[in-house]
């Protein structure tokens, strides 16, 4: 099984969409494999913690819809209370370091926290948090999309006008992650 | 977003890839009513109709909308309209008005749970009984039914093609999730793109006096554009080569045998499907638009499982592939058929098999896609 369900959370106006957008176009149109973005639609979606999510795959993609993340990106608190009951056993949770607490998690979940609004707004930029994050994804998980790929997809997916701040936020959230990465390496993961 | 063609590849939505494909076939008029979920595609015209010289109008409703697209073909243009079931109720009337004038118009439906208002955000494929025979009388419709984004861009394309090659109505039966969701789409050159315009009338205006006269072949007479001296009179009285009304039993029978005809004809030509591994299968599914795609993992799956399976993805639903599906009836020991909907094609399907094989459904009212699991544990059943 190539599939890999992603599913990214948040709260309205934190570009959880362009976040999602911008991952499943680095893997569609620049690593050459399938990708499908979809959005949380509808009244749920409006207000309050809404969702979307990318499906990667080396073969053409049947089910559009991330049923079962196998990666979870969590912004704030709200939207990990909404949808800590779909998180599956085994699954890879990435979380705002400062802005999310988790609880009820099941089984094996390995729980990466990353403080991106602190590093964007360290930025001037507190936009760019969700792009901190895919900077920090990538980093864990390479075998999905690399990082000149996300680069790519960010220059022709953002307004020029804040292309550079967009650029360091993900440089910024790319470091963190590969730090995570060595530190994992040589530590016990931490897991729920 | 100038350019007539967006030439390139891109990760788009089914919507957008809609309204690109409108563009791309040489639509510059849309006039429309924003409805969930289809508002995409007349969000996207707003802005790009100017851009190429094109027209876009918000209208008060889909009556209205239906309408103005017939007189902006009459006038020239290529034209379209985009709506869900609500909306697509409304504008039946005027799908059967621009079949009896032989109006060449697009509609685009993206459907979603209905009846009714039903469920505005959420997916269904309950309007395909509704496309076919939505409207009063007898007539014949072309409909369209893509799975992807990229067939949205395709199909809708191909919708403006059929419906000047043919001069009738042409409709482009989606759905919420194909309409919504985004995925990598490629957008030929303007030079490789095939596009049908219409056929005009060899005479000039003065000689002229038998519009709708047909060859006996085709059965589709020329289309004299407005404003440059022919005189048409369009009407959908039933009426006669002339274009005048023709109150009579004769009259009547002939002009709707010879525009039913002019689709029925060309059925073969007009079918479109994609064919897996149906000819040795004993169990063969045959769905379309988001069902069709999710069909693709059930069929792997219970090929994987030893079982001999195969699918029909049906590209176009109307005309129906009446003897395709007949020929598949004396093959296969069951067809099945999944749709979001309580058992609309799936009659169709019984119809054409005529009794040598089963039929069965799986049906949903709407607001999800069947999963995987619940085709192939259909498949599984069906083929004990």
């Amino acid at each position: 099984m190539t599939r890999t369900e992603i599913r990214l959370a948040g709260f309205g106006g934190q570009g959880i969409g362009r976040a999602g957008y911008i991952l499943g176009k680095a893997i569609a149109l620049h690593e050459g494999r399938e990708a499908v973005f979809t959005q949380e639609y509808g009244p749920e979606s409006r207000g309050g913690a809404s969702s979307s999510s990318v499906v990667a795959s080396d073969e053409p993609i049947d089910e559009p819809f991330a049923e079962h993340p196998d990666i979870w990106v969590v912004m704030v608190q709200a939207a990990f209370d909404k949808y800590v009951s779909r998180i599956k056993p085994g699954s890879r949770l990435l979380i705002d370091a400062d802005l999310v607490e988790t609880h009820d998690l099941p089984e094996r979940v390995e729980v990466l926290a990353i403080p991106c609004m602190r590093f964007a707004e360290a930025l001037s930029a507190k936009i760019a948090a969700n792009v901190v994050m895919l900077g920090c994804l990538v980093a864990v998980t390479e075998a999905v999309v690399s990082a000149e790929s996300l680069r790519e997809s960010i220059r022709t997916s953002l307004p020029p006008r804040t292309l550079q701040k967009n650029l360091e936020a993900f440089e910024r959230g790319l470091a963190f992650g590969l730090e995570l990465r060595e530190g994992a390496d040589n530590e016990p993961v931490r897991t729920a | 977003m100038y350019d007539r063609v967006l030439s390139g590849i891109h990760f788009m939505s089914g919507n957008i890839a809609c309204a690109e494909g409108a563009i791309a076939a040489g639509c510059r008029f849309f006039a429309g009513y924003p409805i969930t979920p289809s508002s995409e595609i007349a969000e996207r015209l707003a802005a790009r109709l100017p851009a190429v010289g094109g027209t876009f109008i918000q209208m008060e409703d889909e009556l209205a909308s239906s309408i103005a697209i017939a007189g902006a073909s009459w006038g020239g243009l290529k034209s379209m309209t985009a709506t869900s079931g609500p909306g697509f109720s409304l504008m039946q009337e005027h799908i059967g008005y621009a079949f009896m004038t032989e109006t060449p118009v697009v509609l685009v439906d993206i459907q979603r749970g209905g009846p009714s208002t039903g469920l505005p955000t959420l997916v269904g494929q309950g309007d395909m009984m509704q496309a076919r025979w939505g409207s009063h009388g007898d007539y014949e419709m072309i409909a369209l039914c893509p799975a992807s984004p990229q067939e949205l861009f395709d199909f809708t394309l191909r919708a403006f093609n059929l419906a000047e090659r043919f001069r009738t109505p042409v409709l482009v039966m989606s759905d919420e999730v194909v309409g919504h969701m985004v995925e990598r789409v490629e957008i030929p050159t303007a030079e490789a793109l095939e596009i049908v315009e219409r056929h005009q009338p060899p005479s000039p205006p003065e000689e002229l006096t038998l519009p709708y006269h047909t060859d006996e072949v085709n059965r589709i007479p020329p289309m004299a554009p407005a404003g440059e001296g022919y005189r048409v009179n369009m009407t959908g009285l039933t009426h006669d080569e002339r274009g005048y009304p023709t109150m009579n039993a004769e009259g009547q029978d002939r002009l709707v045998r010879r525009l039913v005809g002019k689709i029925r004809q060309h059925a073969d030509e007009l079918e479109l499907c994609v064919e897996d591994g149906i000819e040795d299968a004993d169990v063969v599914v045959i769905a379309y638009g988001i069902t069709a795609r999710v069909s693709q993992g059930a069929v792997r799956r219970a090929r994987e499982a030893g079982l001999k399976v195969g699918l029909l993805r049906l590209q176009v639903a109307w005309p129906f592939p009446d003897a395709r599906i007949a020929r598949l009836a004396e093959s296969a020991r069951a067809l099945l058929v999944p749709e979001i909907n309580l058992g609309q094609l799936v009659r169709e399907v019984e119809r054409a098999a005529h009794g040598a094989t089963r039929v069965v459904a799986v049906s949903h009212a709407g607001g999800h896609y069947p999963a995987a699991d619940t085709i192939l544990a259909a498949i599984e059943e069906v083929n004990k």
